[in-house]
C-alpha cells in the first residue's frame, strides 16, 4: 500500500511565482505593441519585466480571505456605531464638518483611483505589476464603497451630506482635488504610477489617513475611524507598490532618472498643495486635536521621506524641489487656509468658525512663530466684527491658480505678509498662478492645462447658474444662482457654524440622549 | 541613521504583535496615539512569527498582518518566517 505523503507545502516565494508570473503568456498572433499601446510613448525603458518584485507577494487568494476579514470587522463596527446613536457621542456638533470635507473630497478620489489603477494594470507588459495594480484597484473601490456607507449614516442626521458627487464636479473648492486626479488619471501609465503610487501613497498618505483618522478617534468618531484604518490597512501594501515601481523603473535604465525627478517634483507639489485642506481640519477643524499640521509634516515628510529620498539618492534620485518651499508653508498654511473659507464660506457645502480662545491658546504654542504675530490679530478683528453685527463675508470671487486651481491665498517664500502671484503668457493669454512650482509645471505641458475648468471662470462666464437663469434681470443674485446650480441650500448648508440647524439639532438630541424629557 | 516604523490599530489581536516586537527589537519605541500604536525604530525592525505564536498560542501567517496594519515605512524583506523593514543608509 502506498503511503500518504503530505504534499509540501509551497513557500511564499514558489506560490507567488506560480500564481501571479506563471499565469502569464506571451502572445503569438497578436503583436506586443498592439496589446499594450501606452508603455513606450512618455520614454520610459523597460528592458525587463521580469526584474519586478512584489514585495508583499500577496497573491489573489490570500487577497481576498483578508479583505473579506476586513469587511467583516468594518461593518460590524459601523453598524454598531449607527445602531447606537454613536454620532451623539462625538466631542461637538463641529467635528461632523471634518466628515463632510472628507465625503465631497476624498472618497470620489478613492473611486477615480480605482478606474485608474485598473486602466494603468491594463497597460502593463509585466505579470507583477498588472496583479498589484488589480488588487490596488479593487482596494480603491472598497474604501470609495466603505466610505459612502459609512458617512450615509451622517446624511440622516445633518446637513451637507446630500449630494456629495454632484458637488465634487461643480463647488470650487472641490475643483482642487477633483482636478489633481483628473490630471494624473489623463497621464500616462507610467506618470499615473509615480503621481499616485509613489508621490501620494508612498510620500503623503500617511498625511491624510494617519492623524485624521486618529484624529476622528480621538473626537469619538467611531464609523470614520473604523472605514480611516480599514482603508490604511490596504495602504501599507500600495505604498509599497510605489516605492517598487520607482526602483523598478530606475533600475531598468539610466534614462529614466531624468523623467521620473521631474514627476516626483511635479507630484509631490501637486499632492502637497490638496493636502491644504487636511492641514486646516486637523489645525481648526477637530475640537480635539492629536497633533498640529505642522507637527504631523515633521514626522511623516521631514522624517520619514527624508529617510526615502536618502534611499532613493543611489539612483541620483534627490528630494523634490519643492521641499524648501514647503518647509517655509508649514508655518503658515492651516492658518491661511481656514482663514479664506471663513471669509468664503457662504458658498462652501459645510460651516465654519472662529476658534475659541482655548484653541487660540494650542494654535499659539503650536505655532509660536507665526500665529501670535500673523493670524491671531485676525481672529481677534473678525470676531470683534461679528460682536458687532458686521459678520465678513468676501462676495468678491478670487483669482485661482491655473495649475492647482487654489484661490491666491499663499504667501510668498520668506514674507507671510505678501501674497505670492506668478504669471505667464502663452499663445496670447495670459495664466495666473500660486507659486514657481504650480508655474513650472504648467510651463512643461501648457495644452494640458489651458484646459483647466475654473470655476470663478466658469461662474464669470455664466456657465454655474441653473438652466434658464437670467443673469441680466434685474436683482439678479449671482450666489443664490451658483448655490442652486451646487444644490446647496443657502442659510442650511453653508455659513456659520453658530446659529445652524447642525448645532441645534445635536444639541437638542444629545440632550434627549442623556435626561428623561 | 533613518528611522523605519510599523503601525498597528490599537485592539486584542495586535497585542500581542506590538509584545512580540518590542521584545525582538530592544531599540525599538513605542508611541502610542489615539486607536493607535506607530513603532519606530533606528534602521531596522523585525517581525518574528515565532515569538508571535508563541504569545497567541496557535499558528500565525505573517500575512494576517495586513488586517490590522495601518502604515509602514522601509524597504520590505518578507519570508514565511520574518518580516524585516529596513533602511539602509
Amino acid at each position: 500500500m502506498d503511503m500518504q505523503v503530505a504534499k509540501k507545502k509551497l513557500g511564499l516565494k514558489e506560490k507567488y511565482q506560480v500564481m501571479t508570473r506563471d499565469l502569464n503568456w506571451t502572445p503569438t498572433y497578436q503583436k506586443m505593441e498592439d496589446i499594450y499601446p501606452y508603455v513606450h510613448y512618455e520614454g520610459i525603458k523597460i528592458h525587463d519585466w521580469d526584474r519586478w518584485e512584489d514585495p508583499f507577494r500577496l497573491t489573489m487568494d490570500a487577497y481576498w480571505k483578508y479583505q473579506a476579514e476586513k469587511e467583516k470587522k468594518l461593518y460590524a463596527i459601523i453598524d454598531a456605531y449607527a445602531q447606537n446613536n454613536g454620532h451623539l457621542n462625538v466631542t461637538d456638533a463641529r467635528y461632523i464638518n471634518t466628515v463632510k470635507l472628507f465625503l465631497t473630497g476624498v472618497s470620489p478620489l478613492e473611486y477615480m483611483a480605482h478606474r485608474g489603477f485598473a486602466h494603468v494594470g491594463r497597460a502593463f507588459p509585466g505579470p507583477g505589476p498588472r496583479v498589484a495594480c488589480l488588487m490596488q484597484s479593487l482596494d480603491e473601490m472598497r474604501h470609495f464603497q466603505t466610505q459612502v456607507h459609512a458617512i450615509s449614516n451622517y446624511n440622516k442626521y445633518y446637513n451637507g451630506f446630500h449630494d456629495f458627487r454632484q458637488w465634487h464636479d461643480r463647488v470650487w473648492y472641490l475643483s482642487v482635488p477633483k482636478s489633481f486626479f483628473d490630471d494624473a488619471i489623463t497621464a500616462g501609465p507610467f506618470e499615473f504610477m509615480v503621481a499616485i503610487g509613489f508621490s501620494f501613497e508612498y510620500v503623503l498618505t500617511n498625511l491624510l489617513f494617519v492623524p485624521f483618522v486618529s484624529g476622528a478617534a480621538y473626537n469619538g468618531d467611531m464609523g470614520t475611524m473604523a472605514y480611516g484604518f480599514s482603508a490604511q490597512s490596504d495602504e501599507a501594501r500600495h505604498m509599497t507598490l510605489g516605492l517598487e515601481v520607482i526602483k523598478f523603473i530606475l533600475e531598468q535604465d539610466p534614462d529614466n532618472l531624468p523623467i521620473v525627478q521631474r514627476w516626483i517634483d511635479k507630484w509631490t507639489w501637486r499632492g502637497y498643495r490638496v493636502l491644504t485642506l487636511v492641514a486646516m481640519m486637523m489645525d481648526y477643524m477637530l475640537p480635539k486635536r492629536t497633533m498640529s499640521w505642522k507637527e504631523a509634516w515633521e514626522i511623516y515628510f521631514e522624517e520619514n521621506g527624508g529617510a526615502l529620498f536618502r534611499d532613493l539618492s543611489r539612483y541620483g534620485i534627490r528630494m523634490p524641489k519643492c521641499a524648501e518651499t514647503i518647509r517655509f508653508e508649514k508655518d503658515h498654511l492651516s492658518h491661511q487656509a481656514w482663514c479664506t473659507f471663513y471669509n468664503y464660506t457662504a458658498a462652501t457645502a459645510f460651516h465654519t468658525w472662529i476658534p475659541t480662545e482655548d484653541e487660540m491658546q494650542w494654535l499659539s504654542a503650536k505655532y509660536p512663530d507665526s500665529f501670535d504675530k500673523y493670524y491671531r490679530p485676525r481672529w481677534e478683528f473678525w470676531r470683534e466684527q461679528a460682536a458687532k453685527g458686521n459678520r465678513f463675508y468676501n462676495t468678491t470671487l478670487p483669482m485661482l491658480c491655473q495649475t492647482c486651481q487654489i484661490p491666491m491665498l499663499f504667501t510668498e517664500p520668506g514674507d507671510p505678509t505678501k501674497i505670492c502671484y506668478r504669471e505667464t503668457d502663452y499663445k496670447g493669454m495670459k495664466y495666473h498662478f500660486c507659486s514657481d512650482h504650480c508655474k513650472e509645471i504648467f510651463e512643461h505641458e501648457p495644452e494640458k492645462y489651458v484646459q483647466a475648468w475654473l470655476p470663478v471662470h466658469q461662474i464669470y462666464q455664466g456657465n454655474c447658474f441653473p438652466e434658464g437663469t437670467d443673469p441680466s434681470a434685474e436683482g439678479f443674485d449671482p450666489l443664490k444662482a451658483v448655490l442652486q446650480w451646487y444644490n446647496v441650500v443657502h442659510g442650511r448648508d453653508n455659513l456659520d457654524f453658530d446659529g445652524s440647524e447642525d448645532q441645534r439639532n445635536f444639541a437638542a438630541w444629545r440632550a434627549q440622549a442623556t435626561r428623561n424629557v | 541613521m533613518s528611522t523605519v516604523f510599523i503601525a498597528f490599530q490599537t485592539n486584542e489581536e495586535t497585542r500581542p504583535i506590538i509584545e512580540a516586537i518590542v521584545e525582538d527589537n530592544p531599540h525599538a519605541r513605542v508611541n502610542e496615539a489615539p486607536a493607535m500604536v506607530k513603532i519606530d525604530a533606528d534602521g531596522r525592525l523585525i517581525v518574528k512569527r515565532s515569538s508571535i505564536e508563541e504569545r497567541l498560542g496557535r499558528e500565525f501567517d505573517l500575512q494576517e498582518l495586513h488586517v490590522n496594519l495601518i502604515s509602514l515605512s522601509g524597504n520590505i524583506e518578507e519570508d514565511e518566517d520574518q518580516f524585516v523593514l529596513v533602511w539602509k543608509n
